[in-house]
């Protein structure tokens, strides 16, 4: 068990591309930290720095206050589970588990009951003798973290790796590492570009973008709070939609109605440098159908003809076309959200009792108090500063 | 505790970014590794041939002939001239070309047939694959020897197919082509063993999708195989021309270079070990090295064959 | 149901040819060897008369039998030589990043198409004026030369099969450098090194050139120059017959190695020429 501490570290390969730039946090004993980004962004480079398998160009890696920089991977003891898993072919899957023991040259007895108890922890006994190439893909992956815990490792370093798996057995193998984690308490670093798997996995996230972070939080902070349009875009499924918005007097001019420039709105237009044009966000879930509010409830409302209707069991999800141009951003188009065309979409979770219909215009209520101002060059949100 | 938020970093250090490119521990580590292991593997290669090379343009540059040791001379080009006046010379050298261009030939389409078999048969393939390496396994002189006697009136099989008292082996022509067969039938199997390796980069997809679009099955083989076994093609046709062309353990068990068949590697083998003129012998081998050079810049500059090795 | 039949019995005559024109000239000379003296000329492609006389003559033949002890011995230390730097080489142009490594690659393909006649004349002069002539280690020298190309394209394409991460795994786990390549690689590139070994002994068995340029007594010459030799030395006696019985001989361990490893040599072979 450790504490992780990655001071201002930057990693700088040898053609020059700088992969990791800066990364700062401290992680805690017992943590679970999840890296969360785009394809490229710098996530398994700094988990290749903390395992030691990378250089570290700059900065400094302590791991309970001792410099790790030079020491070499098996003398950081830190084990990693690896994306393809790395199982050693030509040998089974007690030899597998047992490796990191024999190359710590451990007693046969400790190793054999260290074994069988990792085995039993994953439901691995019946394949014991098996090779790698007899399993599943489930399996494999269960050998690859009982090869990470069988030695009782100050962290665990993870690599994607559950993304070799078919969506079901994902949200499976995601629960139990989750459980693994908790009743271990081993400090983890876990590394994804799903944002369900971090949402749901993590203690915090570390949200990271060429090489970048753009912010460390627990889940609901990102959530609740992004700092920034980057951020806004990634966390969230459906993502947030961004529409383009004009600050005037009073008043916050969008697509979708008026909206007065009260409360957090109104002190986020008295920042300094804040621009007339911005981007305004609100999530899929901020909106309601209107005829299922009470009149009540303070919020604009907002008339759209539904152009594709979704019915997932829990919600619908009604999608509009906005008549204003995209708002376009190089923030969004990092972020993973759906391409996006030529026109201004929207779309909105609405309650299974809505009566909307594709087609049929439908009257939307939706939380003004819920509505996020973003910079249209900076991507900052001007509503969290 | 919190991340900085984006671009505010890369500024103050882009100084010490500019001037960095210096290798880190590891790095330096890794070269440091990488020229150990190879060092070993380098040093012979390098002390084998680098010197002896050199030497023998040294040697080639003298009159130097062990039976007349004390006649040892610097002449400058003059053996060069020698040899390349001398009919002997011009003889091996044409007989060379043909024998390579001949066997390359017939061992290309041969070997296109067997790889097809092999690649594709659906009984015995193993047993195609099998057998088809003794030809290639085998010792050459072995094999010389039994064509050798095959044709050997009285004694061979082979001979006894002629017209009564023909000793192909004691005739320019037909010697020749008995080099040329015996050639062909050691080494297509590894020309097969190439070209099947390429067939194997030909996507199943691709062509079943030519046979859904009409191609017949030649129109298949033009059109989508060949063009994209290419490069495997070249690369066999590369390494098969240049072994071809020292062509030496056939000739010198089957005709020992007698009525004209002998290659360069026989002629300049003639004047080093028989003749012990080691003079005009590293003069053909300076030729020879610079002929092969001249084949192999060809094929990688003139037909664009990748050389092996050169792989991303 | 037809067409299938059909399609079995061409390639059944396909396989008959392929069997036939690999396997005829390797019949003929084993048949020869078997044949009594007395039957040498009757052209008859199997023996009449049958005989292990021609076996017997060259296993009591000293010249023969120390030429099979020097090809034994040259093959396998130059085999073993050639793998073991050939891997270490591999290993580097696989995996690592240094200075020079194309030119190591250039180098040994360089010599892959070298004419082995241009070495012959520098190297017969080099190794007299060592000493190293008609030696072993004359022979196993140049062996081991031509053969480091073959071992090092070969081996790497093998270890580029190998992926990454289980070396990474290995350190992870606790590996030394050392121990990762020990217990992960070399177990995982051992068919490859397998395969390796035999075509490199496969080629310092086939060699004739360097063995009879570069030897002058049964010192050091090999089987095959030490048959190009019976010829010659007996005026009065048809060689024919201990000829083709050392031909068959000296034919046996390849004839060995095919059959139990025909899956390696094939995959051997064209790993290296495309992949390489
Ligand atoms: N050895 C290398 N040399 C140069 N650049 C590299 C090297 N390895 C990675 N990079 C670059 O560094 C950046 C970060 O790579 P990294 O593998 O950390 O991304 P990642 O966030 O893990 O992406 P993914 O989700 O696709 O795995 C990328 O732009 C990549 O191209
Ligand atoms: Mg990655």
């Amino acid at each position: 068990m450790a504490e992780i501490v990655l001071d201002h570290i930057t990693k700088r390969y040898a053609d020059g591309t700088v992969a990791v730039d800066d990364f700062d946090v401290r992680i805690a004993d017992h943590e679970f930290v999840i890296l969360v980004g785009p394809s490229g962004c710098g996530k398994s480079t700094t988990l290749n720095m903390i395992a030691g398998l990378e250089d570290i160009t700059e900065g400094e890696l302590r791991v309970d206050g001792r410099r790790m920089n030079e020491k070499a991977p098996r003398d950081r003891d830190m084990a990693m589970v690896f994306q393809s898993y790395a199982l050693y072919p030509h040998m089974t899957v007690r030899e597998n588990i047992a490796f990191p023991l024999k190359l710590a040259k451990m007693g046969r007895e400790e190793t054999q009951e260290r074994v069988e108890r990792a085995a039993g922890l994953l439901d691995l006994a019946p394949y014991l003798d098996r090779k790698p190439a007899a399993l599943s893909g489930g399996q494999r992956q269960r050998v690859a973290m009982g090869r990470a815990i069988v030695r009782d490792p100050k962290a665990f370093l993870m690599d994607e790796p559950l993304s070799n798996l078919d969506a079901k057995l994902r949200v499976q193998m995601r629960t139990s590492i989750s459980r693994l984690q908790k009743s271990l308490g081993t400090t983890t670093v876990y590394v994804t570009h799903d944002q369900t798997e971090a949402m749901t996995l993590g203690d915090r996230i570390v949200i990271m973008r060429a090489g970048l972070i753009q912010q460390i939080g627990p889940p609901q902070e990102l959530y609740d709070h992004p700092r920034n349009l980057f951020v806004a875009g990634f966390i969230g499924s459906p993502s947030m939609n961004v529409v383009p918005a004009r600050l005037e007097e009073g008043l916050l001019r969008t697509p979708i109605g008026d909206i007065p420039l009260r409360g957090r709105l109104g002190r986020a237009a008295e920042g300094p440098d804040v621009p007339r044009d911005v981007i305004a966000g609100i999530r899929p879930e901020s909106f309601e159908d209107a005829s299922l509010v009470h009149d009540a409830e303070e919020g604009g409302t907002f008339t759209g003809t539904v152009d594709l209707l979704e019915s997932m069991g829990p919600e619908k999800l009604a999608y509009f076309t906005l008549d204003t141009g995209a708002v376009r951003s190089e923030h969004l188009s990092e972020a993973g959200g759906e391409e996006a065309g030529e026109e201004c979409r929207l779309v909105a979770q609405l309650d299974p009792k809505s009566g909307a219909r594709r087609g049929q215009p439908v009257r939307l209520w939706y939380d003004t108090q819920a509505v996020h101002l973003f910079h249209p060059k900076t991507g900052e949100n001007l509503t969290e500063r | 505790m919190n991340g900085a938020a984006s671009g505010r970093a890369s500024a103050s250090r882009g100084a010490s970014r500019a001037k960095g490119r210096a290798l880190t521990e590891g790095q330096r580590a890794e070269r440091r590794l990488g020229l150990w292991l190879c060092a070993p593997a380098a040093i012979i290669m390098v002390v084998v041939t680098g010197w002896p090379i050199v030497y023998s343009v040294l040697l080639s540059l003298q009159r130097y002939d062990l039976r007349f040791p004390e006649d040892k001379a610097w002449i400058g080009l003059s053996n060069y001239a020698t040899v390349l006046s001398s009919e002997v010379w011009w003889n091996a050298f044409w007989v060379t070309l043909l024998i390579t261009v001949v066997s390359v030939a017939i061992e290309l389409v041969l070997g296109m047939l067997l790889a097809f078999a092999m690649y594709r048969a659906i009984v015995g393939r193993g047993l195609i694959r099998t057998v088809v390496l003794i030809p290639y396994g085998i010792v050459t002189v072995a094999a010389a020897y039994g064509w050798k006697y095959a044709w050997t009136p009285g004694t061979g099989w082979l001979a006894g197919l002629l017209p009564g008292g023909s000793a192909p082996l004691t005739e320019r022509g037909p010697a020749i082509a008995i080099i040329i067969l015996a050639e062909v039938w050691k080494t297509t199997p590894f020309m097969a063993l190439l070209l099947m390796a390429g067939l194997a980069v030909v996507p199943e997809e691709l062509l079943r999708a030519a046979s859904v679009d009409g191609a017949s099955l030649w129109q298949r083989f033009t059109r989508v195989t060949l063009p994209l076994m290419k490069p495997a093609i070249l690369v066999a046709l590369l390494f098969r021309t240049l072994d071809a062309f020292r062509i030496f353990d056939n000739i010198y068990v089957l005709t020992n270079g007698s009525q004209g068949t002998g290659s360069v590697s026989i002629s300049a083998y003639h004047n080093l070990i028989g003749g012990l003129n080691l003079g005009i012998g590293s003069t053909m081998s300076v030729l020879i090295l610079v002929t092969v050079a001249i084949i192999a810049v060809v094929f990688i500059l003139g037909f664009g064959t990748a050389a092996p090795g050169s792989e991303r | 149901m037809e067409a299938g039949r059909r399609s079995v019995s061409g390639w059944t005559v396909a396989n008959v040819v392929v069997v036939l024109y690999a396997m005829v000239p390797v019949l003929w000379i084993a048949s020869l060897s078997f044949k009594d003296p007395s039957t040498f000329t009757d052209g008859s492609f199997i023996p009449r008369k049958w005989t292990l006389g021609n076996y017997a003559g060259i296993f009591t033949n000293a010249d023969f039998v120390r030429g099979l002890v020097n090809s034994i011995g040259i093959g396998l230390i130059s085999t073993f030589v050639a793998i073991v730097f050939g891997t270490m080489a591999a290993y580097a142009v696989a995996r690592l990043t240094f200075p020079g490594k194309r030119l190591l690659i250039g180098v040994s393909l360089l010599i892959a198409m070298f004419p082995q006649i241009s070495l012959v004349s520098p190297l017969f002069q080099i190794e007299r004026a060592l000493g190293l002539f008609n030696t072993w280690a004359g022979l196993i020298l140049p062996y081991i030369t031509f053969a480091l190309p073959l071992t090092i394209y070969t081996l790497s394409a093998f270890f580029r099969e190998i992926p990454w991460e289980l070396e990474k795994a290995a350190k992870m786990d606790g590996a030394t450098p050392f121990q990762a390549f020990w217990q992960v690689i070399v177990p995982l590139a051992a068919p490859g090194m397998v395969t390796t070994a035999i075509l490199a002994f496969i080629f310092c068995w086939n060699d004739f050139l360097f063995a009879i340029s570069l030897t002058s007594s049964d010192a050091a010459r090999t089987a095959p120059a030490t048959i190009s030799f019976f010829t010659g030395s007996t005026q009065f006696e048809d060689p024919t017959g201990s000829i083709s019985a050392a031909a068959v001989v000296i034919t046996i361990p390849i004839v060995i190695f095919v059959l139990f490893f025909q899956r390696r040599i094939v995959a051997g072979l064209t790993s290296g020429a495309v992949k390489g």
